[in-house]
């Protein structure tokens, strides 16, 4: 016979702190992965996709406040900023094969970004959507700091701003492959520097994972593309209004 | 090991010192990747003979680099529990980002593809 009360205690004791958040989020992870893998790498079974909806899944049906989980599993999220720091090694070691193709990778930067804000703004006008959906919707294509931020001095909301920039980030990663092989693309520097500027850190670590020469090219791409994508929302928002 | 967790926190902090004092729209870690990078490849340059670094920190940066999208999870879930906050315009603002995403993509990659050099990639 089980002691209901005492498995009661243990549970509220346990969901309190750190460690079960922590395990739950890195075993999700893992089971994501195998799956992914399991697949052949199929792309619509993302890692991170994948396993966000288990945790999600689990935090719903147990009716867990987001804020609860968040208070364990900050501390991964915490290391999303020494990994941001860290990206500066393999930039580095390609550093020859960047500076020699500096000029396509300012040519593409520059259509990129803007393309990216200019198809954003289209669409939402086809969809009518609200002015201020619209503008937490122009910078969602760069790393959600720095799109939060460029979302609350146009007049957009910033925490809708990182729920979309999230998506994005997602729909890159898992669907973006799709487009490089209706494309063509062969050149996995392409491919990366594609990524990492439409689909910020999440489609870099994807690129990153499967090619070293693609995740660095993302690296460069999702850095350069969040500089000037802070600079060109606000000169469009002052050309269209 | 505890050498470079060390010099990539300490980026980090003078990233997130800069970001806060001068108050830049680009986030501090970010900051602190350009200037881990800088002083790499100013020290590359006075010191032609050796690497930068220690392989250590090459151990560390690409150990800590391979988990990468791990550390996306927790934000991940905040994304699907807050759904919600977009109420009637859920649909439309999904297919605005799809539609829009995979359009960029495929701009950027062909634009990238036709002028990139052949000669030198991949090595």
């Amino acid at each position: 016979m089980i002691d209901q009360q005492k498995l009661y205690y243990i549970w509220i004791y346990l969901q309190a702190e750190p460690l079960f958040w922590l395990t739950l989020t890195i075993g999700s992870y893992l089971i994501a992965d195998f799956i992914y893998r399991k697949s052949n790498l199929f792309p619509l079974l993302n890692p991170v996709a994948l396993s966000v909806l288990l945790v999600s899944l689990i935090l719903i049906s147990f009716n867990i406040q987001y804020e609860r989980y968040f208070d364990g599993a900050k501390f991964i999220h915490f290391l999303l900023g020494p990994a941001t720091v860290a990206l500066a090694i393999p930039i580095y070691r390609k550093w020859d094969l960047i500076v020699s193709n500096s000029k396509a990778i300012l040519i593409s930067l520059i259509l990129g970004s803007f393309f990216a804000i200019f198809i954003t703004y289209v669409l939402s006008l086809q969809f009518k959507l609200q002015e201020e959906l619209i503008f937490s919707l122009l910078p969602r294509s760069v790393t959600a700091p720095i799109a939060m931020g460029i979302s609350e001095i146009i007049g957009g909301i910033p925490s809708l701003t990182a729920i979309i920039t999230l998506i994005t980030g997602v729909v890159g990663a898992s669907l973006g492959v799709f487009v490089f092989d209706l494309m063509k693309l062969k050149k996995m520097e392409a491919r990366g520097f594609s990524l990492g500027l439409a689909s910020h850190g999440i489609g870099t670590a994807r690129a990153m994972s499967r090619d070293k020469n693609a995740g660095v090219f993302a690296a460069v791409g999702m850095g350069l593309s969040g500089l000037i994508t802070s600079i060109i929302v606000p000169l469009f928002l002052k050309i269209i209004f | 090991m505890l050498n470079s967790i060390f010099i990539i926190l300490l980026f980090q902090l003078m990233g997130e010192f800069i970001q806060k004092f001068f108050e830049f729209s680009i986030p501090g870690p970010v900051i602190g990747l350009i200037f881990l990078l800088s002083v790499l490849l100013i020290i590359k340059k006075i010191n032609k003979k050796h690497e930068a670094f220690d392989t250590n920190l090459v151990i560390s940066a690409e150990n800590l680099l391979s988990y990468l999208p791990l550390l996306f999870i927790p934000v991940g879930v905040g994304v699907v529990m807050h759904l919600s906050l977009l109420e009637e315009n859920l649909v439309s603002v999904l297919l605005v980002i799809v539609f829009g995403t995979l359009l960029t993509l495929a701009l950027t990659g062909y634009v990238m593809e036709k002028l990139l050099k052949d000669n030198n990639l991949n090595d």
